[in-house]
């Protein structure tokens, strides 16, 4: 086969060229010969369809995206912003945190143990090339119905496969969630969180200025593995007609990521590199063109000179490799000799591959012949833009109008008995220890809060204890009955857990998982969760710092419940004021915090014992929030709580449940007036959690409550070993305990 | 006058930093050992930590006992300096031959995170002499291949000498036989166990208790009265 060189290309205008094959539309490959002004090499028809795709030019959603930026609240501890790896974040004594959401679903459907595994790697390497060092990941994951056979395929696959590479790392795994759902039937929802640490003066940033500088591609050698993985996996919708795409996945080696990790914050250590930028999705392609166009522009790369696996790779592929574990950096020549030192300390192989150049092209060479000549900028920023064409689905009246108030409920004590431990005992409100125990959460010595408690909390200076919180949450069922408002239901729980470990919440991150942006619903649902996480996050001061949109999660015309999950970064000046979630002192007062309302809609109880969904979900009060979030925090700082536990999916009775099994206490309760036992016990009214109140600091706690004009009524106390509802029913911890923590065991070990 | 306790880093060693902040949380000086050298740096003790060294893809510590740093460790450790090897450093250990036995993995076939009850059954070793013998303790486990076996006569020759050093209580996590968690050689110098002592240390994080810090305390006493 004859080299295809852009000689070559400009002489042959109208050979025939794949690029419906590499999921390019007519319109997009037009452009390109545009640009070009000439049809593109096979190199560069390569680059432009791997990051003109869905998943790296975010074609089909940054008009909507944009927003986040536009209404962006003021926000002193912003110190990068959306557009580079990942967003960085002042969290005080000269410390940066920055932190990042990102999917690898489709990946994690074909291939669970591989998928999962390098969606971690992946957003691992993203804070790592921020300059700072991995201390935690979180993984947010959503599969099918429990009981459905496929989701046995998925989940353990999916799990060994975030504890085989995370566990490999040695990055403690903090929190996340995991949630069933029949819409996730071949589209589970696998997302990764990474939180890195840095000194303000360590902020590496992805460009290439400098001609004369070098281009070091260093880690794994490149092989044939994901090649085509953003574009053809990524950016399409799931159809049993075409055949496998097991070899778009990439396969991970931890092993060689975990070396490249300390080999890199080596590197940093001693300010070796003048820009870095990891090997994700669109591997080379995605590298070479982003560090290129945010720098001079202007970047030579002799291709030939790629390590590689498998010899007999073409430029194109090599091009379009996802091989994982691999790094790019740009290095002033005289520190290239100490650069290549420290890689060979940590048996790291690294090659120049080229060099920044004073021109304003991307020049790519196969041995001495020219395969790439572009702008740099029109393959990593310039891709299309589409204004989709979005519309509320004309069954969204219907849904709402499907009251979940108005099911059937409990009429007495033993029939509320008997609904708590369906509830419980319900795949979402079981216990997920089986699932976090595959995950090492006590790696680097520094892991305050993990789950299952509200938040994750990591110590980052063991001189003064200032430590950071990080909560992930998303709730499709309540996005489907209302997108706008299921987006600032997701924000607002992250935002609680949060502060109800204690920690101040500082920014957010999101990750927006939705169905077909070609289907006018599913693109309504997408500009409304966006819209409403843009108005959520400037109400609560807290900025996006960055994310990742997932689409085409669909299998034929069915989507997926639109599933925005947000992931909520906070900061405590001293972690030994963390709050659990464990009511661990008998005698302690019970108080539940906020206003409880008839709100059923979307909510556990409806799906465990109706299977039902419809109506509204509870009303959203980011004022109420906010406020909520900072009694939580003084009453943290101040000594006056030892336990807080957030209220959410399964209402309060669930909490207490929960709090009640981690301290290995019961309560008693008392149903307040004005309130019946069931609303009482399942109703998912936002903005509340419950607190365990240490008696002598009762009157200070509820006079600054009600200085504040925050409701806090008081429901019981911790004492026994059942959890006791007044004049309804007790069930003892055991019993309890049994319900809560068989079920996934059952289902899936 | 203190004691200097070394900790190996091999490629994909992950408790490193946390095996050198118990050292020093127990007083003693830490200091980092890179595989590659065979120099000591002159320390009294050495701690082989856990992760994944090599990446354990041949067999869990199967590469690293050939590490030149083993070398030097082997050849101590023969002359009676104390090495504790936790987790990946237990099987190092097993691998060089310098504790009997192997690790396969877990029985249920998954890693497994979860604070661990055990029982120290010898509290005369260099690495349990602060504790006292049957003294029940909890600190976290977390590994895959965590399965001790060894064939019946080296576990009654075990039994027999009192070589046994901790056991898991509350149920075995992994099929270990005779709910063995870790053993001694002859000695006493030479330690290992599956769970992570260097875990248990600060009240603050982790499972927020200390019952670890007993083996670098204990260390720390022999050797300082010893010099």
């Amino acid at each position: 086969m004859t080299l295809d060189t852009v000689k070559h290309a400009a002489e042959t205008p109208d050979v025939e060229q794949p690029w419906a094959e590499l999921g390019l539309k007519q319109d997009e490959y037009e452009r390109i010969r545009e640009i070009l002004g000439r049809r593109p090499t096979g190199a560069e028809l390569a680059m432009y369809s791997v990051m003109w795709s869905e998943h790296c030019s975010y074609k089909s959603s940054k008009v909507h995206l944009k927003q986040f930026g536009e209404k962006a609240p003021e926000n002193d501890a912003m110190l990068v912003g959306i557009g580079e790896n990942a967003g960085v974040v002042d969290v005080g004594q000269g410390y940066a945190v920055t932190f990042k959401v990102e999917s690898h679903n489709h990946p994690s459907y074909i291939e669970p143990y591989q998928g999962a595994a390098t969606g971690v790697g992946g957003i691992v390497r993203d804070i790592l090339a921020m300059g700072a060092r991995p201390v935690a990941v979180v993984d947010p994951l959503r599969f099918g119905a429990a009981d459905h056979p496929d989701t046995k395929r998925v989940l353990p696959g999916v799990v060994a496969g975030i504890g085989g590479y995370g566990n490999c790392l040695g990055l403690p795994n903090i929190g996340g969630e995991v949630v069933f759902d029949s819409c996730y039937q071949g589209n589970p929802l696998v997302n990764a969180g990474c939180i890195g640490v840095m000194k303000h003066e360590d902020i590496h940033l992805a460009k290439a200025s400098g001609p004369g500088n070098k281009v070091i591609l260093y880690g794994a050698r490149t092989g044939g593995d994901g090649i085509g993985g953003v574009s053809v996996l990524a950016s399409e919708t799931f159809d049993d007609t075409k055949p496998t795409k097991r070899p778009a996945v990439q396969v991970g080696d931890p092993f060689q990521e975990k070396l490249l990790i300390e080999c890199t914050l080596e590197i940093f250590k001693e300010k070796l590199v003048a820009g870095i930028q990891d090997l994700g999705g669109a591997g080379l392609s995605c590298a070479t063109s982003e560090l290129a166009s945010a720098g001079t522009g202007g970047m030579r790369v002799e291709l030939d000179t790629v390590p590689l696996r498998d010899a007999s790779l073409s430029p194109e592929e090599i091009l379009m490799s996802e091989s994982q574990e691999r790094m790019c950096a740009i290095v002033e020549p005289q520190h290239v000799e100490r650069f290549m030192e420290i890689c060979d300390k940590w048996d790291v192989t690294a090659t120049v591959i080229g060099e920044v150049t004073d021109g304003d092209r991307l020049e790519i060479f196969w041995h001495g012949e020219q395969i790439v000549d572009v702008p740099p900028g029109t393959v990593a920023h310039e891709g299309p833009t589409y204004h989709r064409p979005y519309e509320r689905p004309e069954w969204q009246d219907a849904l709402q109008a499907d009251d979940a108030n108005k099911l059937p409920r409990p009429s007495s004590g033993g029939e509320l008995r008997e609904q708590v431990l369906a509830l419980v005992s319900s795949p979402n409100q079981a216990s997920k220890a089986w699932i976090t125990d595959q995950y090492d959460r006590f790696v680097q010595g520094n892991t305050v809060l993990a789950q299952p408690e509200d938040a994750g909390m990591i110590r980052i200076d063991e001189e003064t204890n200032l430590g950071v919180a990080m909560a992930t949450d998303g709730n499709g069922r309540y996005a489907k009955l209302d997108p706008y408002a299921g987006a600032q239901l997701a924000l607002a729980e992250a935002y609680r857990n949060v502060a109800a470990s204690g920690a101040k919440p500082l920014a957010i991150s999101d990750c927006l998982n939705f169905g077909s942006p070609e289907d006018p619903a599913v693109m309504w649902q997408f500009a409304e969760a966006t819209r409403g996480l843009a108005d959520g996050c400037q109400q609560l001061g807290t900025p996006v710092t960055g994310g990742n949109v997932s689409l085409y999660n669909q299998t034929g015309e069915v989507a997926i419940h639109p599933t925005p999950v947000v992931a909520v970064l906070g900061v405590i000046d001293d972690v030994n004021r963390r709050t659990p979630i464990a009511f661990a002192e008998e005698g302690q007062l019970l108080y539940l915090l906020g206003d409880t309302r008839e709100e059923f809609g979307g909510s556990a109880w409806s799906e465990v014992v109706h299977g039902h969904l419809g109506g509204l979900p509870p009303a959203v009060d980011l004022d109420r929030e906010k406020l909520l979030g900072e009694i939580l925090i003084a009453a943290s700082r101040d000594g006056m709580i030892d336990a807080a536990h957030d209220l959410s999916d399964g209402g309060l009775i669930q909490a207490v449940v929960e709090s009640c099994l981690r301290g290995g206490k019961g309560a008693r309760l008392i149903v307040p007036d004005g309130l019946d036992a069931f609303t009482f016990l399942f109703s998912e009214s936002a903005g509340r959690a419950v607190v365990s109140v240490p008696r002598s600091e009762e009157l200070r706690f509820t006079d600054m409550c009600g200085a504040r004009g925050l409701p806090a009524t008081r429901i019981g106390v911790v004492d026994g070993d059942e959890v006791d509802v007044q004049g309804e029913f007790s069930i003892a911890l055991s019993e309890l305990r049994t319900a809560h923590e068989g079920t996934i065991p059952a289902l899936l070990a | 006058m203190t004691a200097r306790i070394g900790v190996v880093t091999f490629p994909g060693t992950l408790d490193d930093r946390d095996a050198l902040r118990a050292a020093r949380l127990a007083g003693a000086e830490p200091v980092s050992l890179w595989h590659r050298d065979k120099d000591l740096k002159q320390v009294d003790a050495v701690v082989l930590p856990g992760g994944f060294s090599y990446g354990d893809y041949l067999r869990a510590g199967a590469i690293s006992r050939f590490s030149p740093v083993m070398e030097t460790i082997i050849e101590q450790a023969r002359a009676g300096m104390p090495v504790l090897g936790i987790c990946n450093g237990f099987q190092v250990l097993t691998e060089t031959h310098l504790l009997p036995g192997a690790m396969l993995r877990n029985n249920h076939l998954h890693f497994i995170c979860r604070d661990q009850k055990l029982r120290v059954e010898n509290a005369e070793t260099a690495w349990t002499a602060d504790y006292e013998a049957g003294q029940e303790i909890s600190v976290p486990l977390k590994n895959i291949d965590g399965q001790f076996v060894a064939d019946e006569r080296t576990l009654d020759e075990l039994e027999a000498e009192g070589r046994v050093a901790f056991r898991y209580l509350d149920g075995n996590p992994n099929g270990s036989l005779r709910d063995i968690a870790g053993i001694t050689n002859a000695a006493g110098n030479v330690v290992g166990l599956m769970p992570h002592p260097e875990h248990a240390v600060e009240p603050l994080v982790g499972t927020g208790r200390t019952d670890g810090l007993g083996f670098f305390t204990s260390i720390l006493k022999k050797l300082v009265s010893a010099s």
